[in-house]
């Protein structure tokens, strides 16, 4: 029977450098591991005034966002514009796939463009994966963010968060707490943390947001907030979204923070000096309140320059992959 | 078509599930009937097929396939599909209503007959409309339909969320004592799932098809057909837990009859991985507890059809992220092959799985087909079992939505004789 | 053939008396150290305990400036760049181990003046093994050298610091 490749495949040259980044899934650690010694790189050039480096001058970054969102979009064109590329932003909403022009076709369009690079976000899970199997040779392909099933950009700067702050991943216990049926975020932050040797990954959820088998995800599962919490050293909460009220998943937002809501109080079951996580944008008062949020623990807002250097890192990984000339 | 085939076929194992035959004999076809089935026969004038080494089958009976005409879901021609089916032994089609417009009235009934007739390969049994349109409201003119040629009658996996306007189509349909295929795929509870609802989807983010989607549908259903006493086929069973209750209607004395795709019995679950929508059906491909199951049932008969879920699909409707990808493969080509795989493996006995594509779905439709009865008008076809070759070689479906394509399976069919009519010969 | 411990050091203590002898020269008192990762970083090193050179040294990693990444990928295991030191304005002394094709020092060059606007620079080489393709030449050196086109000298360090004359796999 005709299967797919294994993603590995797909992601990286016969000898093994990144040449798409389209999920955590079957990367092996020494590549986790290097994406974040890179970003560590990147992260001293933000420090500096002139925070620009020539590696990818020449050429083209393309932001291919079907699902709108300003804030990853605009972390991506800075990632590029610090690598010294060009960038294309594809407003996909108004453009002609909406009218009903195909992925495939839209595709190609964009290739005669000659870029080097597509950043894609889709609603649907499998796009990346998709375009990056019929996009023509030498162009890297980045998800950011494919239905419910990858953001591995979020997950990398997450793990490049939680490096900065525990050291490590040895012997740590982190709680992810919300909608993960739903995230993406989640799924890439799992594989994430089981590959680079965590010791208990913990999700935290009603059941009606928690997918079917969740354990074959190597999470162990609490429905309850207390427990879930008991000693953990990293709390990651997610969002949760407006529409899971209208599906029947939830009755209502008090109710979810009543239960799951992040606060001081509730951490208390953490480990005294458990940091605190949230991939934004947040809804303060439904999955972490506002003390919460701003306090010592929070280490939210620099998980956004985080990003800037772990994209970066991606980036100019994926296109010295390519241009390897490895098939 | 015109039934003119004269032929001896000399030497041929002759395997009947329905006589409950299988020697090696020869089988005499004089204008088009089967007139005798015996050894060393003699028949000056016919023309001579040394079978020795090969099988001589009923023609197969695919019990539910989608057509490609009228309208433009589905890729292909009648002619095109069913000269896939010819090449495949199969001689007999199940026809399903949703085409466009719906098969809900004579005319689109008539238009497939016509093309059929025409194309000459194989003989398609439509299935007209339960409800006008298939939407679930109003009752399609069944006796009508009945009148035009329509052997049973389906919704073809349409919901018909409104249980009253359900129970009177089958009232009505009981009334003329016409058969009522069910799919059985509760809406909401499948919502827009395009997997199994279990590990993989969990693993790929793909909305998941949970197992009492089915459950709760066949269920319904059942005490449905147990109110109106209609008679009942239950097409297309993907879960295990489903059998459960096949299996309670069936001892409680319910008419009820159920098939599953060959690819369900060869495939699970795991066959998405990578997104590879090649695999992408409805019902999904389930956990491998519920292939076993599957497979268990219809070798004890729970299941008593095997179909090819054939659904001829053009490239656009596959060159997608695979939740956009339209669901169905194309199976004409490789149901033969695939049923003779699942023998070679041990999976199945040789006599049930031919049972499963020969009398049995005949048996269901109320058709006379899917046996080699002398007497009757001769629908067979010969089979070389040994050489193995690539499906996608010589792929004649419109479709080449397939998995298969590129997979050496067993099985060769040498000549295909439709109604009285030869409708495939290869060296 | 191989330089040993000894050798590097009196190849040092005359690098460090000829660069003292220079600033004297061009009338520069107060310049900034930097050397280029790693085997520069080591001699940039050696030279400012000679000079009694009272700052820290500067560390220069060019990686996200080599003109090369694509064939090789990037060397996340290398520290990032470190100046302790405002650029703008000042002289700086440029320190690397061997100078060969010039490709290194025109990268490091690239990313100084990304820092600022230096007011002067000058080259200090321990090895200068020739085989130029851009047109960069060494203020000072420690040793010339004409080498086969298969062979490149290395540095290794940081204690004790010895080198050794190898078969070239990599563009310097």
């Amino acid at each position: 029977m005709t299967t797919e490749p294994p993603s590995s495949e797909v992601q990286l040259t016969p000898g093994g450098r990144l040449r798409h980044f389209l999920a955590i899934e079957n990367l092996p650690r020494s590549l986790l591991t290097e994406i974040l010694d890179t970003a560590a790189g990147f992260v001293s050039v933000g420090d500096r005034s002139v925070k620009n480096v020539p590696l990818l001058r020449g050429k083209t970054s393309v932001n291919l966002f079907f699902e709108p969102s300003t804030r990853t979009r605009t972390t991506f064109e800075l990632a590029a514009k610090r690598l010294s590329a060009d960038v294309l932003n594809m407003d996909i909403a108004h453009s002609a796939t909406s009218k009903g022009e195909s992925l495939l076709d839209m595709l190609r369009n964009l290739e005669a463009m000659a870029s080097d690079l597509f950043v894609v976000r889709h609603a649907d899970s499998g796009a990346a994966h998709f375009i990056a199997r019929h996009v023509t040779p030498n162009v890297a392909i980045i998800n950011a963010g494919d239905g419910r099933h990858a953001h591995p950009t979020q997950a990398m700067l997450d793990m490049y968060t939680i490096r900065h702050y525990k050291g490590g991943f040895e012997g740590l216990t982190v709680a992810i707490v919300g909608d993960v049926l739903h995230s993406r975020v989640a799924r890439s932050q799992i594989n994430a943390l089981l590959t680079l040797g965590a010791e208990e990954v913990r999700v935290i959820a009603p059941r009606t947001l928690l997918p079917a088998d969740v354990e074959a995800l190597g999470a162990r599962v609490f429905t309850e907030l207390e427990p879930g919490l008991r000693d953990a050293d990293v709390v990651m909460a997610l969002r949760l979204q407006r529409e899971r009220m209208q599906s029947a998943l939830l009755p209502s937002e008090g109710e979810f923070y009543r239960l799951y809501g992040l606060n001081e109080d509730r951490l208390r079951h953490a480990h005294p000096q458990a940091i605190v996580m949230h991939p934004g944008p947040m809804n303060r008062g439904v999955e972490i309140d506002s003390g919460l949020a701003d306090g010592e623990r929070s280490v939210i807002l620099h998980q956004v320059t985080f990003g800037i250097a772990v994209r970066m890192a991606v980036m100019s990984m994926c296109v010295s992959g390519q241009e390897s000339g490895e098939v | 078509m015109q039934p003119d085939a004269h032929l001896l076929i000399r030497k041929g194992r002759v395997l009947d599930p329905a006589a409950g035959r299988d020697e090696v004999a020869d089988v005499l076809v004089e204008n088009g009937r089967l007139s005798r089935i015996g050894a060393s026969l003699d028949a000056p004038g016919a023309e001579l097929i040394d079978a020795e080494g090969l099988w001589v089958l009923p023609g197969l009976v695919d019990g539910c396939i989608r057509l490609s005409e009228p309208g433009g879901a589905c890729t292909g021609s009648i002619a095109s599909e069913t000269r896939a089916a010819a090449a495949g032994g199969i001689t007999h089609l199940g026809g399903l209503p949703d085409t466009d417009p719906v098969m809900d009235n004579a005319a689109v009934v008539q238009l497939v007959y016509e093309q059929a007739e025409k194309a000459g390969f194989a003989r398609i049994l439509p299935m007209g409309a339960l409800t006008h349109q298939l939407e679930g409201e109003h009752l399609a003119e069944m006796h009508t339909l009945h009148q035009a040629g329509c052997v049973a009658f389906t919704n073809a996996g349409y919901p018909t969320t409104d249980a009253l306007v359900l129970k009177r189509c089958l009232e009505y349909a009981a009334n003329f004592d016409l058969p009522v295929v069910f799919r059985p795929q509760e809406a909401a509870l499948t919502g827009n799932g395009c997997a199994h609802d279990g590990r993989i989807a969990t693993h790929l983010g793909l909305p998941g098809v949970p197992v009492d989607a089915e459950t709760v549908a066949v269920a319904r259903d059942l005490e449905l057909v147990q109110a109106t006493g209609v008679r009942a086929h239950f097409h297309q069973i993907s879960a295990a837990a489903s059998l459960r209750l096949l299996r309670d209607a069936r001892e409680r004395g319910l008419p009820v009859t159920a098939d599953v795709s060959i690819h369900h019995l060869l495939l699970n679950e795991h066959a998405l991985e990578g997104f590879n929508s090649l695999c992408h059906i409805q019902p999904p491909l389930r956990h491998d507890r519920d292939r076993q199951a599957l497979l268990e049932a219809v070798a004890d008969g729970t299941l008593d059809v095997i179909c090819s879920q054939h659904t001829p699909l053009g490239s656009s409707a596959r060159l997608a992220p695979l939740p956009e990808t339209r669901p169905g493969i194309s199976g004409l080509d490789t149901l033969l092959p695939l049923l003779l795989h699942l023998v070679e493996r041990g999976e199945l006995p040789l006599e049930r799985a031919l049972d499963a594509v020969t009398a049995a779905p005949a048996r269901c439709l109320g058709r006379p087909a899917g046996r080699l009865e002398p007497g009757h008008a001769a629908s067979l076809c010969l089979v070389d079992p040994e050489p193995r070759r690539i499906p996608g070689e010589d792929w004649l479906s419109a479709g080449r939505n397939s998995p298969w394509l590129e997979t050496e399976l067993p099985g060769v069919v040498r000549l295909t004789v439709c109604e009285g009519k030869v409708t495939w010969l290869s060296d | 053939m191989n330089w040993t411990e000894d050798d590097i050091r009196q190849l040092l203590d005359h690098l460090a008396r000829a660069l003292q002898q220079q600033l004297q020269d061009r009338g520069i008192r107060d310049y900034e150290l930097v050397g280029i990762y790693a085997g520069g970083a080591w001699v940039a090193e050696a030279l400012r305990e000679r000079l009694g050179y009272p700052d820290e040294a500067g560390m220069l990693d060019i990686s996200f400036y080599r003109d090369d990444f694509s064939r090789h990928g990037l060397n996340p295991r290398v520290k990032p760049t470190r100046l302790p030191f405002d650029v703008d304005g000042r002289h700086l002394v440029l320190v690397d181990d061997v100078l060969m094709t010039g490709r290194t020092i025109r990268a490091a060059m690239n990313e100084l003046f990304d820092y600022g606007r230096p007011e002067s620079i000058q080259l200090v080489v321990l090895f200068d093994v020739g085989r130029r393709e851009l047109p960069i030449r060494p203020d000072l050196c420690g040793e010339t050298l004409a080498l086969e086109p298969h062979k490149r000298v290395e540095l290794h360090g940081p204690s004790p610091l010895w080198a050794e004359l190898m078969e070239q796999t990599r563009q310097g």
